[in-house]
């Protein structure tokens, strides 16, 4: 109240911002359905979306193998509800880690919850813990950009040496070998690989670790513990990466996949070299067993599967949620969230946007699981 | 943690004020409310400022504490940043080095282009010049950072690759300029990035201490035959030696800090690589912009202690450079 | 003209051989065009190489000319300016590049719908969408840290330079210095152990504290800097009157500086606008408009920019967004700094009345 001149100005200019501010909130505009061109067939969909009285906005992140995906459903979802999904793709690791501070109302990860993020969680749900649902599947696509190479074939011990920087050229005889009809350049490997935790990787790695243990001799995890090569922050980034590098090599989603980089196909010792597809994905993913407790749905993945057609190097990725405790005001539109990606509509979006859906005996069991969240 | 204590003693005197003191009494003696509550009201923020240095101080020492408690490995010379393993590994090596080593690339690169541009500002450049080129170099240091990583990332990056490809040629041969073809997000490119980034704060200060230099001297020079540049030499370099420094200083101090700039364009490891055209490394500041969202709780305390190395080293540098301008502010004024 | 008298200098005994004025010029043009050369010959693709060979080129040339014909104590003034020329062009080139980059891609999205949308559910990679969400994010978050943060830091300035001078102020002193050199990823991080502390959520005000820690530093130094230049006679004259110190400051200290202090917070202003990191940990981000700063999270501009380039996957349409966005927040930043210019200028603290 004593400050008037001096103050007078800058009051004046903080309350010209606020108000301009304010003036300017009554023109701005979320509505931008129209001009997308999303390959998603949102009208068909809408239809069939039960909202249940779901509002407001919810705050997710985690996983950014499952971005693309998210992004699709989120389309849908919020155009049939007017729910606002905020979905930031910032890695699992960073996913789990707000989510068992309570700041999410569910969390993305490609890897299932650990034990002791289990009881982390525990202080979040009251009442409950954090449980794995598994909602995407998908192939890891090891996409390339080798000028005049197409159709690259590898194995896991190449992978794994390529990843490890034990072969460091194109044209090195292991590579040859596998791709007798293919001109080589004589050029640098450049492996990219995550610079942040990732699921991505863990599942990646583990692939490595099951089948090719005497060439990749590291204990596996979110984190990288290959040696060199260059990183890159989220899948994105490392698409990126790859794109703009020649020679390079790097480890992502399928979806990632397309304009200049090309995916490999792996020789997994069935008759002929399995490239990443969805239905390749849907094949080894069929395989996969729940083994996790109670409401949890963790799922166990064959990275050795020799199944003509079966591509190895799959990831599920999971949302996580609270099965007992969620948060009052955010429980609604979860719960019609989840329920739209777990329908068969949702599901059957999947596979136009090049991820896998998962198998319907375990899809069946999360769209339960689902019902009884409180 | 006690190097942060003996800071106190790296501070600049304050310069004293003349008239502050002169009218302390009257202050003192003032017993009309307006006065008090005036009084009150500036002594409050002052001392919430005091507060929140304090809360941060205090906070980031308690936080670091818990986590250099927890860490399984020597949080000074370890190799690697694993702060969601049982047991947790953490050090900060390789962060300490690749901060210091993009910052010296950024002042070796940096301060001699930025003298000579303060030079060019005050002695060289065409009259007509003089107000646009200042206007330029400001201009340079109003861009916000994260735009310069965007263009650095972008931009700059794929424009290096020839200049690798040459430095790898002709230097390869001392290790620190090899180059294995990777994409040129490495040190050096760091480092030349951060040193366009704080090339107008140590322009702008070593300009104004150039300006200041004794006209008198330099008429006498230039009467005595000297050419312009040994008028530069003998007279205007000398007396703005230290003011330069001071101002490298503080360009250091904000290439230490730099984070967005450093996360977009370097690709990080935990290995110290000898060749500065490879990709690798890390510095604090990008260290915790990249690992802060996905770190648990005790993972956040560690990239806490690593922030407050950070800090301690930042307010060393400051410290020095303030020191420095507060000394030479004495010897100019018995000048003047 | 000029040549012709050039010439005839060296007929002086006091002289000795000069070039003529326009030597530089010429051998600038021989270096550039033999770099090219060299450049094409040697097929070398970086335009950054070609640059570096002619500005080696331009300073042995003018070295070795001057050295032959005008002595070496005249050669090393002419490789002196030559360096300092070269110096500067080098400064200029990444400012150039930056901003031609800035404008010509960000112009090719940057239109009304661009501005008046928020992402809502645009993909990542796909087109469409805008930055309207985050221009308000922006303006709130920072709107919100000046008006913590000015008062703060004019009150404290006018206490370090009108009552200050014992222990405290000189703490005060001393830890503004600390403060001005705080990371400000270091503000950050302090903001939000505080909110996990409280079990807050991520909020534009949460930004806003930790960009008023940030800008509080700068406000109380620009400040200072203007109250010291104001004249003590007139805070005399004023006391003489009879006038209580207080009205004193008001009436007389700050009007006679206020010019200078809203530069100062403006410059601030125009610093903090630019700040992610701390953003980044703080509002979250958000795809869709929140205009409450309180509660939800939001977005803005720098941390936009961060995440389209971050998220893109290398598509076009996102990093013509991030180039957009760029545009709009340095035009933002511009816009400040050349107001705070004009305030400068046109209220230049007087000298009397």
């Amino acid at each position: 109240m004593k400050l008037q001149r001096m103050n007078r100005r800058a009051l004046t200019l903080g309350a010209l911002a606020v108000s301009g501010a304010l003036a300017l909130t009554a023109c701005g505009s979320d509505d931008n359905g129209g001009t997308a061109t999303g390959t998603s067939s949102s009208s068909a969909n809408a239809s069939s979306i039960k909202c249940d009285n779901a509002k407001g906005q919810l705050l997710a992140d985690g996983s950014s193998a499952q971005k693309n995906a998210i992004d699709a459903w989120v389309k849908a979802f919020s155009q049939a509800c007017g729910v606002q999904i905020n979905y930031k793709g910032g890695g699992s690791g960073a996913g789990v880690t707000s989510f068992n501070q309570g700041q999410l109302a569910f969390a993305g990860s490609d890897s299932a919850l650990k034990p002791e993020e289990v009881t982390a969680s525990k202080q979040v749900c009251s009442g409950g813990q954090g449980i794995d649902l598994p909602m995407v599947g998908g192939p890891i696509a090891l996409g390339y950009n080798v000028p005049g190479v197409d159709n690259l074939v590898l194995d896991a011990p190449t992978l794994a040496k390529i990843f490890d920087s034990k072969i460091t050229k194109w044209n090195d005889a292991a590579i040859k070998k596998l791709n007798p009809s293919a001109t080589l350049p004589d050029l640098k490997i450049q492996a990219f690989h995550r610079s942040d935790e990732s699921g991505t990787t863990d599942n990646f790695t583990k692939y490595l670790i099951a089948t090719t243990p005497d060439n990749w001799k590291y204990s596996g995890g979110k984190a990288w513990q290959g040696k060199g090569g260059q990183s890159a922050a989220g899948s994105a980034g490392v698409a990126a990466g790859v794109k703009q590098t020649s020679g390079a090599i790097g480890y992502f989603e399928l979806s990632y996949v397309g304009d200049g980089v090309k995916a490999v196909s792996i020789n997994t010792g069935a008759a002929a070299p399995v490239a990443p597809s969805t239905e390749s994905a849907t094949k080894d993913i069929a395989a996969a067993q729940v083994v996790g407790t109670g409401s949890d749905l963790t799922l166990k993945l064959d990275y050795k599967t020799k199944a003509e057609g079966a591509y190895p190097i799959t990831l599920v990725t999971y949302e996580i949620v609270c099965d007992k405790g969620n948060k009052a005001a955010t429980l609604p539109a979860t719960k019609a969230f989840l329920t739209y990606i777990a329908s068969e509509d949702g599901q059957k979006l999947l596979s136009t946007i090049d991820y896998a859906p998962i198998p319907d005996a375990i899809i069946t069991k999360v769209r339960s699981t689902i019902a009884g969240l409180s | 943690m006690d190097i942060s204590t003996k800071n106190p003693e790296e501070a600049p005197p304050p310069t004293p004020e003349p008239f502050a003191a002169a009218q302390q009494r009257t202050a003192r003696g003032a017993t009309r409310p307006g006065d008090r509550i005036f009084l009150g009201l500036s002594r409050g923020s002052g001392i919430l400022l005091l507060v929140i240095m304090a809360a941060i101080a205090v906070f980031l020492t308690y936080r670091a504490s818990l986590a250099i408690s927890k860490d399984h490995a020597n949080f000074l010379t370890t190799f690697e940043w694993n702060t969601n393993l049982l047991p947790p590994k953490f050090g900060i090596a390789v962060l300490a080095f690749g901060t210091v080593v993009s910052s010296i690339i950024a002042m070796v690169i940096a301060v001699p282009i930025a003298v000579a541009i303060a030079l060019f500002t005050t002695h060289y450049a065409p009259r007509k010049l003089r107000g646009p080129v200042s206007y330029v170099i400001d201009l340079l240091a109003a861009v916000p950072s994260i735009v310069y990583g965007l263009w650095g990332a972008l931009i700059l990056v794929p424009h290096m690759v020839g200049l690798f490809g040459w430095l790898n040629d002709f230097f390869g041969w001392t290790g620190i300029f090899s180059w294995d073809e990777g994409a040129p997000r490495s040190m050096l490119t760091v480092g030349i990035l951060l040193a366009i980034m704080i090339l107008p704060i140590i322009t702008n200060v070593s300009r104004e201490v150039f300006r200041q230099a004794p006209q008198m001297i330099e008429e006498a020079a230039l009467a005595l035959g000297a050419t312009r540049w040994e008028v530069i030499r003998m007279a205007v370099i000398p007396f703005g030696r230290s003011g330069v420094i001071s101002a490298s200083m503080l360009g250091l101090g904000r290439a230490l800090g730099e984070t967005m700039a450093v996360a977009t364009v370097l690709s990080p490891d935990f290995i110290i690589h000898a060749s500065l055209l490879n990709p690798g490394g890390g510095t604090f500041a990008q260290n915790i912009a990249s690992k802060f969202s996905e770190a648990t709780p005790d993972g956040r305390d560690a990239l806490i202690a690593s922030g407050l190395v950070l800090f301690v080293i930042t307010l060393l540098v400051n410290g020095a450079a303030r020191l420095i301008i507060a000394r030479r502010a004495e010897y100019s004024g018995a000048n003047a | 003209m000029s040549n012709a008298v050039a010439a005839e200098k060296p007929t002086s005994t006091l002289q000795g051989a000069t070039l003529p004025n326009w030597s530089p010029y010429a051998i600038a043009g021989g270096s550039i065009v033999l770099a090219v050369l060299i450049g094409l010959v040697g097929s070398l693709d970086s335009k950054i190489q070609w640059g570096l060979i002619a500005a080696i080129l331009f300073v042995v040339g003018t070295y070795v000319i001057a050295a032959r014909v005008e002595g070496s104590r005249q050669a090393k003034d002419r490789i002196a300016t030559s360096l300092v020329w070269v110096a500067f062009l080098l400064a200029v080139v990444p400012l150039v590049s930056l901003l031609w980059t800035t404008i010509s891609r960000g112009v090719k999205v940057l239109d009304v719908y661009f501005l008046s949308h928020s992402m809502g559910v645009v993909g990542d990679t796909e087109p469409g969408g805008g930055i309207y969400h985050a221009i308000i994010g922006s303006l709130e978050q920072v709107g919100l840290a000046t008006l913590i943060g000015a008062p703060i830091g004019v009150l404290t300035a006018i206490y370090l330079v009108e009552y200050g001078s014992g222990a405290l102020s000189k703490s005060v002193t001393f830890f503004v210095d600390v403060m001005t050199g705080i990371p400000s990823i270091v503000a950050g991080l302090f903001i939000l152990s505080l909110m996990l502390m409280w079990d807050l959520g991520p909020s534009g005000f949460a930004g806003s504290c930790a960009l008023a820690i940030l800008m509080m530093p700068v406000v109380v130094r620009s400040t200072e800097e203007m109250l010291k230049l104001v004249p003590n006679e007139l805070r005399e004259a004023s006391l003489a009157l009879g006038i209580p110190k207080w009205r004193t400051i008001l009436k007389v200290v700050l009007p006679t500086a206020i010019g200078g202090i809203t530069t100062g917070i403006m410059l601030s202003v125009a610093r903090i606008a630019g700040e992610t990191a701390p953003v980044l940990l703080l509002v979250f981000g958000n795809p869709f408009i929140n205009n409450d700063p309180f509660s939800g999270a939001q977005a803005s501009l720098p941390l936009y920019i961060y995440q389209q380039f971050a998220q893109s996957a290398g598509s076009g349409a996102a990093y013509d967004r991030a180039w957009a966005a760029s545009l709009t927040l340095i035009a933002f930043v511009m816009i400040l700094n050349l107001v705070a210019r004009g305030i400068a200028r046109w209220k230049a603290p007087k000298t009397g009345r």
